[in-house]
């Protein structure tokens, strides 16, 4: 008993911020209908903001606390609602999940370069002193400060929002706007003040979980606040997205339980290494199969949508013949100049990065695929790319296969993988989906792909020249280049016939409506595990390229944040075309390289660059590229049918 | 506009669209305090954009609307809900994801006050025993005629100034559109003025004094009650014979405004 006081008692500082958090998320989505990935992000904002305060500029804890907490929090959520959400149609769950993503991906990012890039250490806590012991609870467990902030905290947070949402005006006003702020203006209740009021409350909370977790850490780090949000939203969906009492019990239990396990467990055994860790995922994973509400989300409808017009019709490009020679012409141009300068003249260095972004290429096309094409939201895409790249590493290792071919198994697998996942989450659509594929990436990245009989350890598989034919590890040779080139060619030409094919228009018709597609006879489990299916393949060759063009197979080189840093960045330039896909690879490395020139504080930008581009995903769902593309041609073409006089006026269709 | 007292809902040559689709052609209309206004028209006449327009839902692209005598044009919906006028929505009106009471609850508070709220519910469970019974449902679990007497009960308790009702009989029940209607005589009775849009001519022209007939978004009529069963038979007769010429529907067709009948003021 003594024993098991010991192990809990540390838990309880992560459980407390687990469950502020997780109660945080069913506020956010009771009130606002969104559920915000990017509230991990808000919460690191708070904590860095706090340390970089209270550190760095010798701030007092309390100023410190009412900078980043009292004001910065709410002030976070008020703006994400006024210039991103309030503007994002609340059926539209793909473009609330990109925003959040975006904004998980975006905020940690930036946060470095608008303030400072050192470390923040011995971040003090609130309320109470973190180093003195304040009672015991036991002969051998301490209760110090931050044990009794952290419960204090959570205990009084929780019995505030229960009352605010049950028996305050504004929390029913709160909880109606979520289903038809049409319906509540109508009621007299001006509902742009009640949804900007519930953003500013769940952004006070994400502030107030990132500083109670802060003095928990050595350092603020990204990366914590990461297992915090897993699990949070872990204990949300064990609620159902309804219930913030059982939210914030599951919360406690997650953070408690997985402390006292690990006081337990030999640190040697598989349990300790692998599952521990991924606890959280385990139980997230379980609710998405086993709570029967998860399946309904999202399913309530504002009874006064038909007050909207209908959205415009994607304009249908006819671009007039002259264009079309003239694109055409330009684009052979483009892939003959492109090539024979990668053959000839290009500095080795940018025919790395090239290459390497047309690796990355291959991988986003899977994502214009599933997401593009099926309308399905996958976050597991760099997973899948690197199930197939271990598989081949160990196929080469162990049997001495040739890595190309071990590649095409590997693709295979990860086909599978793919596959099962889909299966598994036959049930579950839009947020509910996300939600799976991202527990199953995480899960690989924490249980999986760290394994020693999968990546051989942190370090991963090198990969030695005897695996592959042809030089292709050659520094200075153009066989990585024919050959990634190839393939890229090969994967754009299939996933264009699918989008034309018969296929292409069941995918459609689901991502249009999947109640609409099977009621005209489209059967949606099977296209939808197809989907899957072909899209881990296409991850499966893009992530064997790109370990080859690595060198080396990394578990680092596969992990969450990419999978969600590529659905991004794909958004971000064109999800819906195959030239949305080459565009993303090589504008990722691009930019990239080109920050390796700006000052070392820059060099995180680029994702913070794509995450902008993202926000603009609800204005402009067919992505920047595009949108840019289609006003260009429609300049062009107003300009030639001006030259050519009246005739050619009713060639210009498209409104912008 | 007669007398003193100014009309609780003027429409002034409003036109308005969703979008790219027009929908409204200078409409023009208005409603005397305590009054009950028929809107009739076939399907797609434009009934509910006029109801939309005149509660804020849907922006008008020219003319003006007034409330109760006040400018009300660009307003945001809530202003117009708090100058008193109450707009029952075509379909599902209620919140389904909050319980009965909780639906009526936020209705009452903000029009009759805090304090007013549980003697307003009792009344609301006297009138309609059934949602007494139902009451820590949640709305959605209702009936479409139990949700429609929902609607009801709220303004029934606290009378606003005007109620626009759209198709409250659709769907349902004979039976229920007799309560239905009754309801909506008790509404009148306490001084309401109301704007009833209906397919069920006879009804709707049983309980108004005056009555507003709609043609592809324009008036074709407007004024007494008793001259209306003619037009709107004449408006009928003469969409059934363009759609037998194959000559009706198509947006394209909707962008341009119908000539046929030259809107009278009232
Ligand atoms: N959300 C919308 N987007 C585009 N057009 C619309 C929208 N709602 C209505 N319309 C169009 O506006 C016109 C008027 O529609 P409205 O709903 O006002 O007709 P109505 O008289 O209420 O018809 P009904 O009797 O069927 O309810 C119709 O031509 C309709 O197609
Ligand atoms: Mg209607």
């Amino acid at each position: 008993m003594e024993q098991l006081l010991g192990f809990a008692v540390p838990g309880i500082p992560y459980g407390c911020a687990y469950a502020v958090f997780a109660v945080g998320l069913v506020l956010t989505y009771q009130t606002t209908g969104v559920f915000n990935f990017g509230y991990g992000a808000q919460a690191y904002a708070s904590a860095f903001v706090f340390a970089w305060l209270v550190d760095g500029h010798g701030w007092s804890t309390w100023a410190a606390f009412v900078g980043s907490v009292v004001i910065l929090g709410p002030g976070l959520g008020l703006v994400f609602d006024r210039f991103l959400f309030s503007r994002i149609a609340s059926t539209n769950t793909t473009a609330k999940v990109v925003t959040g993503l975006a904004l998980l991906v975006g905020i940690p990012a930036l946060l470095p370069v608008v303030f400072s890039n050192e470390n923040l250490v011995g971040v003090p806590s609130i309320l109470f002193a973190p180093g003195t012991v304040y009672f015991h609870l036991g002969p051998d467990v301490p209760v110090n400060g931050i044990y009794l902030s952290a419960v204090l905290l959570a205990v009084a947070m929780l019995v505030i929002l229960v009352l605010l949402l049950r028996t305050t005006s504004l929390g029913l006003e709160m909880r109606a706007a979520v289903e038809s702020r049409r319906l509540l203006e109508l009621e007299g209740v001006a509902a742009v003040r009640v949804t900007a009021t519930a953003w500013a409350v769940s952004g006070l909370m994400a502030g107030l979980a990132g500083v109670l977790l802060a003095p928990t850490e050595v350092t603020v780090q990204a990366q914590d606040y990461v297992t915090l949000m897993v699990a949070a939203i872990a204990a949300a969906a064990c609620a159902a997205m309804g219930s913030m009492t059982v939210a914030a019990v599951v919360g406690v239990l997650i953070g408690v339980v997985s402390l006292t396990a690990q006081g337990y467990l030999p640190t040697s055994s598989f349990w300790y290494s692998a599952v521990l860790p991924a606890f959280p995922f385990i139980v997230l994973v379980g609710a998405l199969l086993f709570v029967p509400r998860l399946r309904r989300l999202e399913q309530v409808q504002d009874p006064l949508s038909t007050v909207d017009p209908p959205p415009p019709l994607p304009t249908a490009r006819v671009r007039g013949r002259e264009i079309d020679r003239l694109v055409h012409t330009a684009f052979w141009l483009l892939v003959v100049v492109f090539v024979g300068s990668m053959l000839t003249w290009m500095p080795t260095s940018w025919e790395t990065v090239l290459n390497q972004g047309m690796a990355y290429s291959v991988i986003f096309l899977s994502v214009t695929l599933i997401t593009g094409t099926a309308g399905q939201l996958s976050l597991a895409q760099a997973t899948l790319a690197g199930v197939a790249a271990f598989s081949a590493g160990q196929l080469a290792r162990h049997f001495g296969l040739d890595f190309l071919a071990g590649g095409v198994l590997g693709s295979l697998a990860a086909s599978g993988v793919a596959g099962l996942l889909a299966l598994a989450s036959l049930r579950l659509r839009g947020l509910g989906l996300a939600l799976m594929t991202l527990a199953a990436a995480l899960l690989f990245d924490v249980a999986i792909f760290p394994a020693q009989a999968v990546s051989g350890g942190t370090g991963g598989i090198q990969l030695t020249a005897r695996w592959l034919p042809l030089d292709l590890l050659a520094p200075n040779g153009h066989a990585y280049f024919l050959l990634v080139f190839l393939v890229l060619v090969v994967c754009a030409g299939a996933v264009a016939l699918v989008q034309r094919g018969t296929v292409g228009r069941f995918l459609a018709a689901m991502r249009g409506s999947e109640l609409g597609a099977a009621g005209v006879g489209v059967n949606i489990a099977w296209q939808r595990v197809l989907a899957f299916v072909l899209s881990g393949a296409l991850a499966g060759a893009g992530g064997t390229l790109l370990a080859i063009q690595q060198t080396v197979i990394a578990p680092g080189e596969f992990n969450y944040q990419l999978s969600l840093a590529f659905v991004v960045i794909v958004v971000t330039t064109g999800v819906g075309t195959v030239e949305g896909a080459i565009q993303a690879g090589v504008g990722l490395v691009v930019v990239e390289q080109l920050l390796q020139y700006a000052p070392q504080r820059l060099q995180g930008l680029a994702f913070v660059l794509f995450a902008l581009g993202a926000l603009t995903y609800a204005a402009h769902p067919e992505g920047i590229v595009e949108l840019e593309k289609r006003r260009w041609t429609e300049r062009a073409e107003r300009l030639l049918a001006r030259r050519h006089g009246a005739s050619a006026t009713a060639a210009v269709t498209g409104r912008s | 506009m007669s007398g003193d007292v100014a009309p609780v809902l003027e429409l002034d040559e409003v036109s308005a669209a969703y979008g790219p689709y027009r929908a409204l052609f200078e409409v023009s209309f208005s409603v005397e305090s305590g009054g009950a206004v028929a809107l009739l028209g076939p399907n797609g006449a434009g009934k509910s954009t006029v109801a939309r327009v005149a509660s804020g839902l849907v922006p008008v692209t020219s003319g003006r609307v007034r409330v109760d005598g006040r400018d009300m044009t660009g307003e945001p919906a809530w202003r117009i809900a708090r100058a008193g006028l109450a707009h029952v929505p075509e379909g599902r009106g209620v919140f389904d994801s909050i319980s009965v009471e909780e639906n009526l609850v936020l209705s009452f508070r903000r029009r009759a006050g805090r304090r007013m709220v549980p003697a307003s519910l009792e009344r609301a469970y006297a009138s309609f025993p059934v949602l007494g019974e139902r009451r820590h449902d949640r709305a959605g679990t209702l009936s479409g005629g139990q949700q429609r007497l929902l609607s009801l009960a709220k303004v029934l308790v606290v009378p606003p100034k005007l109620l626009i009702a759209d198709e409250l009989s659709l769907g349902l029940a004979p039976s229920v559109i007799d309560d239905v209607y009754a309801g909506l005589a008790e509404v009148r009775r306490s001084g309401t003025a109301l704007v009833v849009v209906e397919q069920q001519v006879d009804r709707a022209l049983a309980l108004a004094s005056s009555a507003v007939v709609l043609e592809r978004g324009s008036v074709a009529y407007c004024g007494p009650a008793s001259g209306a069963r003619s037009v709107v038979e004449r408006v009928l007769e003469r969409r059934s014979r363009t759609h037998d010429a194959g000559k009706d529907a198509g947006p394209a067709d909707r962008t341009t405004p119908a000539k046929a009948v030259s809107p009278r003021r009232a």
